[in-house]
């Protein structure tokens, strides 16, 4: 927990910004808002393989997003250790969509610079976008080259043996390869971008009413179908 | 058939057993894959951009390059797989969204209608070519060799495609009908950790020795798998898991196309069975010297 003291009926600038930013990841996700039915049954954490590394778990997630504590979801290393097996989704028993949830989370993160409890993860994201940007296939030897070269050198010397033994049995590919439509792939990725810019709001304004599930029922996504 | 092949970045060369295994086994049930000329990386897990229209619009060229051929995707990467599919499912779901996509789409002068169809090389086996059609094909009878059959996580999930999300068995069924043995494995669907051996070694490695400990407990011969990065974490790092809890595992992965290529009587050089790290096995090699 963050340790800091709420206030009933008041929210900090910080905290409406985030909710703010997750409701709007949250809009993208088809279903998504059926955040609002969690009863707090904890399936979800009890069918993560991973929820015993975490120091919050699923549920908790939920509630603390409930209750206002959008900052300590942030730096938590929970959103950043699910491996998006999707065993909370499919066994949620009112529909959520954990998962996406998680993904919604880490994008929130991703913007507001959150990053200090898995550093890591934001590198090989970052590495593997840059990978696919520079290619338009990913290479695994670039991609886990530049990772321990930039998380620990010391690292990237244990993987002698495996790389010899990928050499030995042909499955090393030593150079990377750009595809044919590689400019044509550019010029998509630079378009997608633009048009994501289109969905950020300029100025985030502070409003009370981010708080709670009435935010999301506030969005009218119940028309949207979804499973 | 007629199939618009998606290899996916793994199966090019670090994977190439799957690769090779799955070519071969559409070939000898008759049945031709067309490699999408000039495909690109599907983008994987799509959070890595914090940009949802960039994500989409990356994996939905390759949908829109296979609707050109008029084909269904075999997409034989899970994690391909569910990131291709979700893709169409989003985009159909969301009509803002896919003209979004188009709009970006256009700049390389391509266009999407929504049409084509993701499938996996599993559920084209299992529901086009048939199990019983695959069993009049068997020549190498499997003999009782104990299988334990894991799915993993995104073949079945998060949507309910063409298996059980949380009992899956077409495998086993597969494999029964080619002789072998399917052992009790109730982890078949638990998560390897995917990319979380790199991010979180010690975590995954858990997850890892987890599921070889349910499978070698059980008696199994080997572990089968459909999907790259569980091969890779349970091939690849067995050494390590075995160095870090003080195991001695040493039990072979096969990708099922390769298990269903011996039982096929296809040559093992076609199958790719000489880019595995891990002993075979006796029951294994003499069934493939038969």
């Amino acid at each position: 927990m963050s340790g800091s003291l709420r206030i009933p009926f008041f929210m900090s600038r910080t905290e409406a910004e985030l909710r703010q930013i997750f409701l709007e990841q949250v809009k993208q996700i088809p279903a998504g808002e059926k955040i609002k039915r969690c009863i707090q049954c904890g399936t979800c954490t009890g069918s993560c393989p991973v929820s015993y590394a975490m120091d919050i778990s699923p549920r908790e997630l939920i509630a603390l997003f409930r209750a206002g504590e959008m900052e300590t979801i942030m730096n938590s290393r929970t959103i950043w250790i699910c491996a998006s097996c999707y065993a909370c989704t499919t066994r949620c028993p009112v529909g959520i969509k954990i998962t996406d949830i998680i993904y919604a989370l880490k994008r929130t993160a991703i913007e507001k610079k959150y990053l200090s409890e898995a550093p890591q993860v934001q590198t090989l994201a970052k590495l593997f976008v840059e990978n696919l940007m520079a290619y338009g296939r990913l290479h695994e030897g670039t991609l886990i080259r530049k990772y321990y070269t930039k998380t620990g050198i010391t690292k990237l010397f244990g993987f002698i043996p495996l790389a010899k033994k990928m050499w030995q049995t042909k499955r090393l590919a030593p150079f990377p390869k750009k595809i044919k439509g590689h400019e044509a792939l550019s010029r998509i990725i630079k378009k997608a971008q633009e048009i994501d810019m289109r969905h950020v709001p300029e100025s985030l304004e502070y409003s009370p009413e981010y708080v709670g599930y009435k935010a999301v029922g506030d969005m009218k996504l119940e028309q949207r179908k979804g499973n | 058939m007629k199939y618009a092949y998606y290899p996916g970045c793994s199966l090019e060369k670090t994977q190439r057993g799957y690769d090779e295994s799955v070519k071969a086994v559409f070939r000898e049930l008759g049945q031709e894959l067309i490699e999408i000329d000039d495909w690109n990386c599907c983008g994987a897990t799509m959070y890595m951009s914090i940009q949802e229209t960039v994500a989409l619009a990356v994996s939905a060229r390759n949908l829109a390059l296979a609707e050109k051929m008029g084909m269904d995707i075999v997409a034989p990467c899970s994690s391909c797989y569910t990131v291709l599919f979700k893709t169409n499912r989003i985009l159909n779901q969301i009509p803002e969204m896919f003209a979004d996509v188009n709009e970006a789409l256009a700049e390389g002068s391509l266009n999407y209608s929504g049409k084509t169809k993701v499938r996996h090389p599993l559920d084209i086996l299992a529901n086009d070519v048939g199990i019983d059609t695959i069993q009049k094909k068997v020549k190498r009878n499997l003999n009782g060799l104990k299988i334990a059959p894991y799915y993993g996580c995104q073949i079945v999930r998060p949507d309910k495609t063409f298996d059980d999300r949380e009992d899956p068995i077409l495998m086993d069924r597969l494999f029964r009908r080619c002789g072998g043995e399917i052992v009790y494995f109730p982890m078949k669907v638990r998560c390897c950790g995917g990319m979380l051996m790199t991010t979180f070694e010690d975590t995954a490695l858990k997850l890892n020795r987890d599921l070889l400990e349910c499978a070698t407990v059980h008696g199994a011969d080997v572990i089968v798998t459909t999907c790259p990065l569980c091969h890779m974490n349970l091939e690849a790092y067995q050494d390590k898991i075995n160095r870090t809890f003080n195991t001695n595992f040493s039990i072979p992965i096969l990708y099922f196309t390769q298990l269903l290529g011996i039982a096929l009587g296809i040559n093992d050089k076609t199958i790719g069975l000489d880019s595995g790290f891990i002993p075979l096995g006796n029951k294994i090699t003499s069934l493939v010297e038969k």
